[in-house]
């Protein structure tokens, strides 16, 4: 009984466990029921991405109210992935959390920071598994809104500005969106997304329907901090506690990611998008400057977290340089990567919160020497920057090889060596951190010798286990993202 | 406020019949305008009516911080608990249809309490809401 109930207990335990989080109002059991509800998700996550990929697409009517009139949750392999990358994250964040936000954070906030958490968890959840657009859109608010606070809880007082810069952008893409959904449900009748699909052939070039691709595109993009709506993000990481940043680089962004797919490919088709509008072209040559650009400025940074801030908005580049070519190769890079990105992005961002534990900040004044001070973190950001550069062995070079790939099969050489030579501007700022780290003599403001603690160290090294993991056993993430990538190419299942 | 007599007495011969009216748009709701979210406002708005004209101080005596900061994560609870209720009656989540002994009383039911727990909360972040822009100078003077 209990199976057939996964898809939606999946949202609805995290869902759950906020408001208990809020009664207890005990730091201690607030944390303990957030973890719990995580590792229960991403146990229901993984069993129901062994249903999907066994038995094919999973659907769940809630209120027993049949689709399209009622809410479907609608599970295949794509979203089934995107939940185990979700809930994965969340569940590895969350023990960390535990001295990180007791650090951070003021006694009598910690466990309104683990409702949040929970909410948020559940708002990520519920956009993959759902398949109304409406009901989307309130999972989208949910987490947005949750998110929002917990970047205005980090220790300085402008992760307040931040948080309202975020505020005010992810509200208008979060309006786009739903005025998007509001003009698809003028022309069809619907909000249930298969159904939507089902409807659009014939209507595809109507204007109310090319507006509803405008507003979501422009509105989704504003989310997942698509080049030039990225300007939200780096504040929103650098300020955030470090828990928070850890959560959103490696899954926020990603979930919206899935989002534009969904729509792109599972309701417009892959004929308006590809064929009669040029969004390859539009999103190709955002995702270049994307890359290009954000590259760059990541490597002047002086903080370590704002540097990688910067590298995430070049990564979410590659991720939608991979949906522009819109080929099987393509789209197999963009998943691939949407999840190897995000257990690279969270690995690194769990461990410089070890470092902001230790040392205050991460700034790179006081990152000298720090190979000597901290070598078990040290390591473990040189491991995951690899990874973040693309180095072979490392799951981040399974994602640049289908991009590269798929760049040479759609016979654009000039995109190849396009994406090695940005991965260069990697190799440079990851060799910042290397030189500071393990080149430099100790300065004064170098942390005494000391690993931050066990319960912070060991979920930060799964992750970095998890991106070596990933680059060479590649049957779960290459294996998944090929049918996902087929099936929102229309071959079948 | 001491000195406003009329205020006070008036305030105090009012309070009942909002509160009433709230409890008529709260269970009104199936038939006509109103529900969960409606009543759940005006109820929040006694309070804060109750704070203008005796003081906010009054006021979080009659309604303490702690009740206020629980109404809103109850409410939530319950309406989650509605759609638990409904897998333990052998329906899927949010089932309405197996909560009474035929669909229409379940269906009932099944809004009844899902449209307490939304009056619940929404009277709880209201009060919530209005707490802490009321309270904040005195926050600020406490540092």
């Amino acid at each position: 009984m209990t199976l057939a109930h996964l898809p939606v207990l999946v949202v609805v335990v995290p869902l759950i466990a906020a408001p208990v989080t809020l009664l207890l109002r005990r730091p201690g059991a607030a944390w303990g029921i957030a973890a719990a509800a995580c590792a229960f998700s991403f146990a229901a996550a993984l069993l129901l991405a062994a249903e999907v990929a066994a038995r094919g697409p999973v659907s769940y009517q809630i209120g027993s109210w049949p689709p399209p009139w009622g809410i479907e949750y609608r599970l295949d392999v794509l979203n089934a992935f995107v939940l185990v990358l979700v809930s994965g994250v969340a569940a590895v964040v969350a023990p960390y959390a535990w001295r990180s936000v007791a650090a951070e954070l003021p006694r009598d906030q910690v466990y309104l920071f683990y409702t949040m958490y929970c909410l948020c968890v559940a708002g990520l959840l519920g956009m993959a598994a759902t398949g109304d657009a409406f009901n989307l859109f309130v999972f989208m608010e949910i987490a947005s809104l949750s998110s929002y606070v917990l970047i205005a809880l980090g220790r300085d007082r402008r992760a307040l500005l931040a948080a309202y810069q975020y505020l005010i952008l992810g509200t208008i893409g979060a309006t786009f969106y739903v005025i998007g959904v509001g003009l698809l449900y003028l022309m069809t009748g619907t909000l249930n997304l298969a159904d939507m699909a089902a409807r659009l052939p014939g209507l595809q070039t109507t204007r109310p329907v090319l507006a509803a691709l405008a507003f979501i595109t422009v509105g989704v993009s504003l989310k997942l901090a698509l080049f030039p709506l990225h300007l939200w993000l780096p504040n929103a990481y650098t300020h955030a506690p470090s828990a928070v940043t850890a959560l959103l680089a490696a899954t926020a962004t990603k979930v919206q990611v899935y989002v534009l797919l969904r729509f792109y490919f599972s309701v417009f088709g892959l004929q308006l998008v590809t064929e009669t509008l040029p969004m390859p072209e539009i999103l190709l040559a955002l995702s270049l400057i994307a890359i290009l650009s954000a590259s760059l400025v990541a490597l002047w940074q002086a903080d370590l977290k704002r540097l990688f801030a910067y590298s995430s908005v070049a990564q979410i580049g590659y991720i939608t340089l991979g949906i522009s070519m819109a080929t099987k190769e393509g789209l197999t890079a963009a998943v691939v990567h949407l999840f190897n990105h995000g257990i690279t992005k969270a690995a690194l961002f769990l461990l410089v919160g070890g470092i902001a534990l230790r040392a205050g900040r991460a700034g790179f004044d006081r990152l000298r020497g720090l190979g000597h001070s901290m070598p078990l973190t040290s390591i473990g950001i040189v491991i995951a920057g690899l990874s973040l550069i693309g180095v072979p062995g490392t799951a981040g070079f399974i994602s640049k090889w289908y991009l590269v790939l798929g760049a040479i099969e759609t016979g654009r050489w000039w995109l190849a060596g396009f994406v090695v030579v940005t991965s260069l501007i990697a190799v440079a700022y990851v060799w910042r951190f290397v030189e500071a780290a393990y080149l430099s003599a100790p300065g004064k403001r170098t942390p005494a010798p000391g690993e931050s603690p066990p319960v912070m160290l060991v979920p930060a090294w799964l992750a970095v286990a998890a991106c070596v993991y990933f680059g060479f056993d590649t049957s779960f993430t290459v294996g998944t993202a090929r049918r996902a990538a087929a099936l929102m190419l229309g071959e079948g299942p | 406020m001491r000195r406003f007599l009329v205020l006070r007495v008036v305030g105090k011969l009012l309070i009942p019949f909002m509160l009433l009216f709230a409890l008529y748009v709260q269970f009104h709701g199936d038939f006509g305008p109103g529900g969960g979210f409606q009543a759940g406002v005006i109820g929040a708005a006694v309070i804060v009516f109750y704070a203008l004209i005796f003081g906010l101080p009054a006021a979080r005596r009659l309604v303490p911080d702690a009740v206020v900061e629980s109404m809103v994560g109850l409410g939530v609870l319950l309406y989650a608990g509605v759609g638990v209720a409904g897998l333990v009656f052998g329906g899927n989540y949010l089932d309405y249809f197996v909560l009474g002994a035929d669909p229409v009383s379940g269906q009932h039911r099944g809004i009844f309490w899902v449209e307490a727990g939304v009056a619940i909360t929404v009277s709880g972040v209201m009060l919530k809401i209005f707490y802490m822009f009321a309270g904040r100078r005195r926050a600020l003077e406490d540092q």
